[in-house]
């Protein structure tokens, strides 16, 4: 019992980090904070339009879709090698595409699957989610234990990934100078078009999700808008796959905006208080898992998890103390 | 001819959805064993087949009957979530038992089924109890809090992990087998708490099959027959927590939904009555885990969970394509052999109004006659014609370009024609329409009138020969070709033909 809880270590815990471990733990502290904060954003939607367990299940069944975009390109890794093609970075970001192309295509095929079984038979819609990404994900386990030696994925590693695996070899380089390793990068990019997405269609977002009827009448596309937030999630949880897996993933993409919800009622600063949450959330996380040795993606969801109770206790609309405090007064 | 109750089409069809089941999962072994043989060495997949079937080993012994009572308890319980609507309940819980089965090791260090038991129940229900209370005393919805619960719990069980797999015990304690499961880890120990764990399930769900029965579907109703509605419910919750946590080892935390959900779902389109539903869910839930309990078996140390779940959705496939009267395929089928059947009907109904034109005059038609009727090309009633050839109903003389109907098919012109003027018929007189406007009702009704019904409205309407337009009806002496029975008293002695 004494080696399970590591004792509290100042030194070890909350110094080095920032002194001698800088240049690893910074990287994933930027990693985990990038990949919360989409997730967050995006969340925020997803609660609004009551897709939490859409959500659920798309950040399981993207793992078929990855797992055979990895079958396939590992047939075209081979012909590469054999004519020598050794370009490390283009390598990398060459072989991103087809994955984020499978996570995508199974995003779609998770929407259309749940559709055909919910519209066209008596099961409800509960039930027809819960078969559809099980199965999907069933699926995806299985191809990756029978190929494990193509597919570049460990199956331990799906449910919860872990961000400090993340590798930092390729570092994007501009005029020779070292910028950040790709994945950061990558997550990056997919986080600013995030909030650039959001920026553009905040007004059609916002409309379709509070009233679907109002905007199907002021012409919002809200067919459209539906299934691109679905491939955008996708695009999200495929590259927040590695780091925090497809379950963790679930935590990232609810937290934030649940806690925001709790604090506020407006859209704008329920946007902000989720990318707060996931700044507090990751930088908590990294120094628990820290402190107890263990993996970083979980403890960042333990953080988050209890940012949300503190939130829960002190809301000033729906806080627990609150409710107290009002009872006794009526009592 | 009663629509009544075509069991016997049912119970067809279920044993022919029985037999391919059965054959889908015969050829997923086959290809199975396609990839083995080539991936691996030293095991031959023939060897590992006959292995398999003749029980030698132990712990497959064991496997295949956590595989099996597994399937069993998921079957029962998850049948009550499907039609509760709470299908993802089951996600819920099967996540948040993650920190209770960490905690339930650490108790005394090792993999104690009785402490994991324990610990699990103890998380899942404090997981369900938290989004009870979100949803209660939040703005957030039911989805958000399970999902938020789920991930969360999950969270904390993984860091719990993490640590674990730090101590020196721990990294060996076969502790992340939760994760996928593993049947073949399943011991002497775990399949007795199974089984006294599902005995248990299955005694109270047969006792208390009346209370869970009337409170899944009428909760309102059975409070107001003094049925406790929340201590059925809590206690269904319960049973829950213990199936999901004793199938755990087996089939993993984040597939256990999936056999709770999918061997339901799948009963659910194959039957009406609950306890059908519950015998086929328990019957598909065994097949599916013994399936997975066999296909991990035969390559090394793969997970069992996804093996099983894949069994499952197979089947579900399957049924959602055909089963007899839900599938998606049955259905079609359906709807096409409708469809031309009336295409049949209205073509021998133009024959028999071209003949009766001539006053029967003619024993056949000519095609050029028929298509004109018809309003159609000469093409379309060849084909049409062809059609009814094809089924028996009309033979077609090419030389002189006529078709002529056999006995069979005049029979059925005749009955067709009935249908319509009797309807007709029946809407002026007892339903005072005008006799302009009855023709488009009587089209589409004659089509699906029984015999039953007709034998009705013949005696309400007591016994007419005529439509409102004055065409003669025919009649069943007519139609089965018997001698008109003169009887004064009206009575016709018509014989039901069965």
């Amino acid at each position: 019992m004494m080696n399970l809880i590591l004792p509290w270590d100042w030194q070890r815990v909350v110094i080095e980090p920032w002194t001698s471990g800088a240049e690893i733990y910074g990287w994933i502290l930027l990693m985990g904070f990038l990949i919360s904060a989409t997730c967050g954003l995006i969340g925020n939607y997803l609660i609004l339009r009551r897709m939490a367990l859409i959500g659920d299940a798309i950040s399981h069944s993207v793992l078929p879709g990855m797992a055979v975009a990895f079958l396939v390109t590992s047939g075209w890794k081979n012909a590469g090698d054999q004519l020598g093609a050794t370009a490390n970075l283009q390598e990398g970001l060459l072989h991103g595409w087809p994955i984020l192309l499978g996570a995508i295509l199974a995003g779609m095929v998770t929407s259309l699957l749940i559709e055909l079984i919910h519209h066209r038979s008596r099961i409800k819609q509960d039930a027809a989610i819960g078969i559809t990404f099980s199965t999907l994900f069933a699926l995806g386990v299985v191809l990756i234990s029978l190929f494990a030696d193509k597919v570049d994925l460990d199956a331990d590693c799906i449910l919860h990934g872990e961000i400090a695996f993340i590798p930092l070899e390729p570092f994007l380089s501009v005029g020779g100078w070292a910028v950040a390793p790709l994945p950061v990068i990558q997550m990056l990019g997919v986080a600013s078009l995030t909030v650039l997405g959001i920026g553009l269609f905040y007004k059609e977002l916002l409309i379709s999700s509070f009233d679907p009827g109002l905007a199907k009448a002021t012409g919002i596309r809200v067919r459209w808008i539906h299934y691109g937030l679905m491939v955008w999630l996708s695009i999200v949880v495929v590259s927040a796959f590695e780091s925090v897996g497809a379950i963790l993933v679930i935590a990232m993409l609810i937290l934030p905006g649940a806690t925001a919800s709790l604090l506020s009622q407006s859209l704008r600063t329920m946007l902000g208080i989720s990318v707060v949450h996931a700044l507090l959330s990751s930088l908590g996380g990294l120094h628990l898992a820290i402190w107890l040795d263990t993996s970083i993606a979980g403890s960042m969801v333990v953080a988050g998890s209890g940012l949300f109770m503190i939130a829960w206790f002190l809301s000033p609309t729906q806080g627990l103390l609150k409710q107290r405090g009002k009872a006794g007064a009526v009592g | 001819m009663r629509c009544g109750k075509p069991i016997p089409d049912t119970m067809l069809g279920r044993s022919i959805i029985t037999i391919l089941a059965v054959a889908l999962n015969a050829l997923m072994m086959l290809q199975l064993h396609a990839e083995r043989i080539g991936q691996s060495v030293d095991i031959h997949p023939l060897d590992q087949l006959r292995r398999f079937v003749a029980l030698e080993d132990p712990a497959l012994r064991f496997a295949l009957a956590g595989g099996l009572i597994l399937g069993l308890l998921c079957g029962l319980m998850g049948s009550f979530l499907v039609v509760r609507k709470l299908s993802l309940v089951g996600d819920t819980i099967s996540h948040a038992v993650l920190p209770g089965v960490a905690a339930g090791f650490l108790w005394n260090m090792e993999k104690d089924p009785v402490a994991i038991l324990i610990g699990a129940t103890t998380a899942g229900l404090l997981g369900m109890v938290l989004v009870t209370q979100l949803t209660r005393r939040t703005r957030l919805k039911e989805d958000t809090a399970m999902g938020m619960v789920l991930a969360g719990f999950f969270g904390i069980g993984i860091c719990m992990m993490g640590m674990i797999q730090r101590l020196p015990t721990g990294s060996k304690s076969g502790i992340d087998k939760f994760l996928f499961g593993q049947a073949a880890s399943l011991g002497w120990g775990d399949i007795q708490l199974m089984s006294v764990v599902g005995l248990l399930v299955l005694i109270l769900i047969l006792t208390f099959y009346k209370e869970l029965l009337t409170t899944s579907f009428d909760p309102q109703f059975s409070g107001s027959i003094q049925i406790p509605v929340h201590t059925i419910e809590h206690g269904f919750m319960l049973l829950l927590a213990f199936a999901i946590v004793i199938s755990l080892e087996a089939v993993g935390v984040v597939l256990v939904s999936a056999m709770l959900i999918i061997p339901a779902a799948t009963a659910y389109l194959l039957c009406d009555r609950m306890h059908w539903m519950l015998f086929w869910a328990c019957l598909i839930g065994m097949i599916a885990g013994a399936g997975g309990a066999f296909f991990s078996f035969l390559g090394q140390k793969l997970p069992t969970g996804p093996f099983m779940v894949l069994s499952a959705s197979g089947l579900f496939a399957l049924a959602l394509a055909f089963a007899p009267r839900q599938g998606l395929v049955s259905r079609w089928w359906a709807r096409h052999a409708r469809s031309s059947r009336i295409r049949r009907e209205n073509a021998l109904k133009s024959i028999f109004h071209v003949l009766e034109k001539e006053h029967f005059a003619r024993e056949g038609v000519t095609l050029i006659d028929l298509a004109h009727s018809r309003s159609q090309t000469l093409h379309e009633t060849e084909k049409t014609c062809r059609e009814l050839t094809r089924a028996g109903l009309a033979s077609i003389a090419h030389e002189e370009k006529a078709v002529y109907l056999t006995p069979e098919g005049m029979r059925r012109a005749q009955t067709i024609v009935r249908n319509h003027r009797l309807w007709e018929r029946y809407l002026t007189d007892a339903a005072n329409y005008r006799p302009d406007h009855v023709h488009d009702d009587a089209e589409e009704i004659e089509h699906v009138l029984g015999e039953a019904t007709v034998r009705m409205l013949e005696r309400q309407l007591n016994f007419v020969d005529r439509d409102p337009h004055g065409k003669p009806i025919p009649s069943i002496q007519d139609i089965s070709g018997q001698p008109k029975n003169r009887n004064p008293d009206g009575m016709t002695g018509y014989h039901t033909p069965s």
